[in-house]
């Protein structure tokens, strides 16, 4: 406080003493100093800039175009590359596990993230009170988010869902198939649901930005509402939902983006295999397959180009929609 | 803030009667609002129960011997005991279960120390200083952190290898030192941008350099995201397995989840208690960075829209 207070007349000192007894020798001089300490400026940026610059030209800038050039070659790492045109690209409509890979990416970005952004948004809502033990709730039910990613949790997950394993035993409790035969890992058409549940445990970071974004909503409105005689689900749609979706469109277009790179979970739970039948052979994982196991970089690189085309795609596509939906509210604050 | 300063003055019938206001339930709460509350903590804890029930029973799993983990159903072990964990600090294939801890902490602690300095530096250039081509690469910034990373690793392995570097750490260290968490720099340049400019100015009024000011005012107070970043950047380098899958080949330089995923292929299906007992031990550190640091990690996610 008092740095600040003091720091608001040191500011206004200057002006101040233009008007004083010595201004002239300031003001001419103020041209050139002000040349000098923009130059000062313009040095001392890029000094502390330096560790971004050089990063983002050999670890991004660089290796993007590398990975460009390489998309239209072949190379096994070991021979030089091979120029080849656009056949790696070509070769991807005819490849039936690149089309498999799409689809259970396809799959698990469209159903996996409006699942969890729903389960998020409604534990948001149930905890956005001022009961006591709301920290505690918040804290609970975000720890997922902080270990599911790990490798120790995909092995819990395969031990539970595996044949014989706890869900396959309650399954069978409640009438389902025998638990000898039940499990999901090894079934084609459950070991993806299993995936994505495994993203749905995970809600709690996107539950802790909603619940931010639902204490920035003014009370008077829902009063206001409450008084007009809207009831819950009316005020929810027309006074929840508007005011929350900046927030909103900013979880979808950032668990959007991490569900195309979802990778760890598929690795560990198939063996790396994308198993049982391609069931799990998740975008990232077949092209981790593709250039190191089989060492095929050019193909892998066109494989990476087109999800970046892809996910650049969505985003734009995401911005563009959101000026239809989603509202920065000028006049609270 | 604001808001309620001004609903003082312009709606106070409504304040006079807040219905949640903390104050108002200390008081001799009514036989209704009791049953709400009740509900409420009965439905909050039961959804809590389902959600934390994998990781109970990861627990109490590691304590099972492993023919009472798959085909049983009960929570409570009944033998076993501490069986699992030392079988599973015996370590694999020779390495002791101490060089993986010891791996994964040089790694993390050295990622923790990159980032800190890497992406304050670049922060405050980012956020405070102008000069020419600054917003370009502002938006390269925010780009990069868009950009799906698939699509740089292919030509950095190839630079790696060719440099000698598979099997050391560099590889996967590098990166932290030069800033290219592009999470961390917008985390901390937001926090930048909150700090009153006054500030530098009055220091730049007392004849302080840009490089002072970095050091003397504007590190000093930004320790509140320093500390989130070291958080996040500790545990994420911990849990990091495709960077390690990558770069490291030879298992006496595995980390954690590396010689995890090694020992669940070694003992293949036989023996799920150990596994489960070597799964918890790979989450030990990130439970303790949990509870100790709950508060900063729910805020830094709420503020900045981390990912956890």
């Amino acid at each position: 406080m008092t740095v600040m207070e003091a720091s608001g007349v040191s500011k206004g000192a200057p002006s101040a003493g233009q008007l004083g007894p010595k201004p002239s020798g300031q003001l001419g001089s103020n041209s050139k100093n002000r040349n000098s300490q923009s130059r000062d400026e313009a040095r001392a940026g890029f000094i502390f800039l330096s560790p971004w610059l050089l990063g983002f030209v050999a670890l991004t800038a660089g290796p993007m175009l590398a990975s460009l050039y390489l998309s239209f070659t072949n190379y096994n790492l070991f021979n030089s590359p091979e120029f080849v045109g656009l056949e790696n690209y070509t070769r991807l409509f005819t490849d039936s596990n690149f089309q498999q890979a799409v689809k259970v990416t396809g799959v698990y970005v469209l159903v996996g993230t409006p699942i969890k952004l729903v389960s998020a948004l409604a534990v948001a809502m149930l905890l956005n009170n001022s009961r006591r033990g709301q920290g505690f709730y918040r804290s609970a039910f975000y720890m997922p988010s902080l270990i599911g990613g790990s490798v120790s949790i995909a092995i819990v997950w395969k031990a539970m869902f595996i044949d014989r394993g706890i869900v396959a035993q309650i399954g069978e409790f409640f009438g389902g198939p025998a638990a000898a035969q039940g499990g999901w890992v090894g079934n084609t058409s459950l070991s993806l649901p299993m995936l994505i549940l495994l993203t749905m445990w995970q809600f709690g970071a996107p539950m802790v930005i909603f619940l931010a974004g639902l204490k920035q909503v003014p009370e008077e409105l829902y009063e206001a509402a409450a008084v007009d005689g809207a009831g819950p689900i009316r005020r929810f749609l027309s006074i929840t939902l508007p005011m929350l979706s900046p927030v909103l469109f900013f979880n979808l277009l950032l668990e959007t983006i991490h569900a195309f790179q979802v990778f760890n979970s598929a690795y560990i739970i198939s063996n790396g295999s994308g198993g049982p039948a391609g069931s799990t052979l998740f975008y990232t994982l077949y092209l981790y397959l593709r250039g190191f196991r089989d060492f095929q970089m050019g193909y892998a690189s066109a494989m990476a180009w087109v999800l970046v085309v892809v996910v650049g795609l969505v985003t734009v596509m995401l911005f563009r929609t959101s000026k239809g939906w989603v509202h920065y509210g000028g006049d609270e604050k | 803030m604001t808001f309620a300063v001004s609903s003082v003055e312009t709606h106070s019938e409504i304040v006079e009667h807040p219905k949640d206001d903390p104050i108002y339930e200390r008081r001799p709460v009514s036989h209704k609002k009791k049953v709400q509350a009740f509900i409420f903590h009965a439905f909050s804890i039961s959804v809590l129960v389902v959600i934390l029930y994998p990781a109970l029973w990861m627990l109490m799993s590691s304590f099972k011997p492993s023919n009472e983990i798959i085909g049983s159903i009960s929570l409570l072990p009944r033998g076993g005991g501490l069986q699992n964990y030392a079988t599973a600090l015996k370590g694999i294939g020779g390495v002791s279960f101490w060089t993986f801890v010891a791996n994964s902490l040089i790694l993390a602690v050295a990622s923790v120390v990159g980032i800190v300095v890497s992406c304050s530096v670049s922060a405050y250039a980012f956020a405070r200083l102008r000069f020419p081509g600054v917003k370009v690469f502002f938006g390269a910034m925010i780009a990069t952190m868009l950009l799906p990373f698939h699509v740089v690793i292919i030509p950095q392995y190839i630079i790696f290898n060719q440099l000698g570097m598979i099997d050391t750490y560099w590889p996967l260290l590098i990166g932290k030192f030069l800033a290219a968490e592009s999470f961390f720099v917008f985390l901390m340049i937001q926090f930048i941008r909150g700090i009153p400019r006054e500030l530098d100015e009055a220091a730049k009024i007392d004849g302080a350099g840009l490089g002072r000011i970095y050091f003397a005012i504007i590190l000093p107070l930004m320790k509140p995201a320093i500390v989130t970043s070291a958080i996040f950047a500790f545990i994420w380098s911990w849990n990091d397995f495709f960077g390690p899958l990558l770069y490291l080949k030879n298992p006496s330089m595995y980390t954690m989840p590396l010689a995890l995923r090694l020992y669940v292929d070694q003992t293949s299906t036989s023996d799920y208690g150990a596994q489960m007992a070597m799964a918890i031990l790979a989450l030990v550190p990130v439970i303790i960075f949990f509870f100790a640091f709950q508060r900063h990690l729910v805020g830094g996610v709420a503020t900045q829209g981390i990912k956890g």
